[in-house]
């Protein structure tokens, strides 16, 4: 199971990867996506929405699952993955680059120390 | 909370060939092995192999084998001959759908009933506790292992490891012959994705045996092991209904669009026939269909169904999907009978209302 070791992880199998200037790319995990399926849909907010640490954002939903996706830092939304709209299928082919959902422009840096690195989150596929 | 879990024969084949094993109907089933679409599109275009033991089998035997089983379902038992299949709604007094079954004549003294599995045990006790005359009623289920070879490569496939003439056997007909050596395999022309193909009931030690020779002789025909979850977007295509999701007990045959499965020409008075009478004569009051989404997302079991850009709720999906060899989401429903007829509804997905078109056809039809 990949886990590359420059992103952050939460305990709902989303990463995050820190781009700089305050704001990350948010996706799901090669684990989630494995465990979903087929994903054929991926519904996401609007460009400039406001998310909050743990709230919903979107639906990740693969042939027989919907997932809700949940932001792992509070921000807004400056920008969404509009490849998704037509190849949902690219969080299943590369979870970790291709198939990012979207990135926030955190509110607050500091929630970043609340995430998993690699190792917590290879820990916390192992233990379930 | 831990239930045990019943284990089909084929359980430790199914874990070999990398199938991800989920609890279904109490049995440890492979869910997918590849991928749900991949397994899908193999069945369209090529050929899939599913194992479906988990099925129930009772059997009726004896001189009045025949008219016991007309006695208890809405189709005509009277109209099949020997090796003959039909599927059929049972029903209780009230009308409401017990479960569909698949009845096969295997001769005038015997007949085989294929019962869903979440339904073996209520079946198995209805059909017991209401079969009149000469005959014994017993569940073989634990006696028969079930495959399902199904898609265009199926005939070409099996054929090379039976003797028995396949292209003799017309759709929902059945030959007993031998199958990569074992023998007294019931051979049907049946099947729950709108393929072509063949599904063996097999006396359960062969099983592994009809497993393997298929798999080995697989590849070149395009076979892939499906698991049951392409097994249900395969029927919804072919809008098969799913019991528990589009029929139960609640629902009667009329409403479920089962009227040709219904047979009032004939003197049996089977049971729930009065019921169904009165259902019919003073109409359904919702009807199932099914819907296309004309937009993106994907339609599941339990969503509203409201009139097309307005506030009523008209009905409800029991069976959502999205459909893979057609590339959008369909779905089955219970639609108020004041809007059966109209062209589009709103499916309310998650808060958000996604126009859908209406059908009575088939989403998708083999060509």
């Amino acid at each position: 199971m990949e886990i590359p070791s420059d992103l952050k992880f939460t305990k709902d199998h989303e990463w995050v990867r820190i781009e700089g200037g305050g704001v990350v790319a948010v996706g799901i995990t090669h684990f989630a996506q494995d465990a979903l399926g087929d994903i054929v849909y991926v519904e996401v907010p609007d460009v400039g929405d406001p998310v909050e640490t743990g709230g919903e954002f979107g639906v990740v939903e693969s042939v027989k699952a919907v997932s809700d996706v949940y932001a792992p830092v509070a921000g807004e939304v400056v920008e969404v993955n509009l490849a998704l709209e037509d190849a949902p299928e690219l969080v299943n082919e590369s979870p970790y680059e291709d198939g990012w959902i979207l990135k926030i422009k955190m509110s607050d840096e500091g929630e970043l120390d609340n995430l998993m690195d690699a190792e917590d989150y290879r820990e916390l596929l192992d233990s379930e | 909370m831990s239930e045990e879990l019943a284990s089909v024969p084929l359980e430790a084949r199914h874990i070999e060939h990398g199938g991800k094993m989920v609890p279904f109907a109490g049995f440890n089933m492979p869910i997918q092995y590849t991928g749900i679409k991949q397994e899908h599109l193999a069945v369209r275009n090529q050929v899939g192999l599913f194992d479906v033991s988990h099925m129930g089998e009772v059997e009726f035997k004896g001189p009045d084998a025949l008219v016991a089983v007309d006695k208890l379902v809405t189709n005509n038992v009277h109209n099949l001959v020997d090796g003959q299949a039909m599927y059929t709604a049972m029903c209780n007094e009230e009308g409401g759908i017990i479960d569909d079954l698949v009845v096969y004549r295997l001769a005038a003294d015997h007949v085989l009933i294929c019962v869903n599995a979440a339904n073996r045990a209520k079946d198995f006790r209805h059909l017991s506790m209401n079969a009149i005359g000469d005959v014994e009623v017993s569940d073989n289920s634990d006696s028969y292992a079930q495959l399902a070879l199904q898609g265009p490569n199926a005939q070409a496939l099996l054929s090379g490891l039976t003797a028995t003439d396949l292209g003799g056997i017309k759709y929902y007909h059945a030959e007993f012959g031998a199958v990569a050596g074992v023998e007294n395999v019931l051979i049907s022309r049946t099947g729950y994705t709108g393929e072509d193909g063949f599904e063996l009931y097999i006396p359960v030690d062969g099983a592994v045996t009809i497993f393997d020779a298929i798999v080995a002789a697989g590849e070149p025909h395009g076979l892939a092991l499906c698991g049951l979850g392409c097994r249900d977007t395969l029927r919804l295509e072919a809008k098969y209904l799913l019991y528990g999701n589009d029929i139960d007990e609640t629902t009667n045959p009329v409403e479920a669009g089962l009227n040709w499965v219904v047979k009032l020409d004939r003197d049996t008075n089977f049971v729930g026939r009065k019921s169904i009478e009165i259902a019919k004569a003073a109409g359904p009051s919702r009807r199932l269909r099914g819907v296309v989404l004309q937009g993106r997302g994907v339609i599941r079991n339990g969503y509203e169904i409201y009139a097309h850009g307005e506030d009523t709720k008209i009905g409800h999906i029991t069976s959502g999907s999205y459909a893979p060899a057609l590339e959008q989401s369909i779905g089955l429903g219970y639609i108020d009978i004041n809007h059966v007829n109209d062209d589009v509804v709103d499916v309310d997905i998650r808060g958000r209302r996604i126009p859908a078109d209406v059908t009575k056809k088939a989403f998708y039809k083999r060509s």
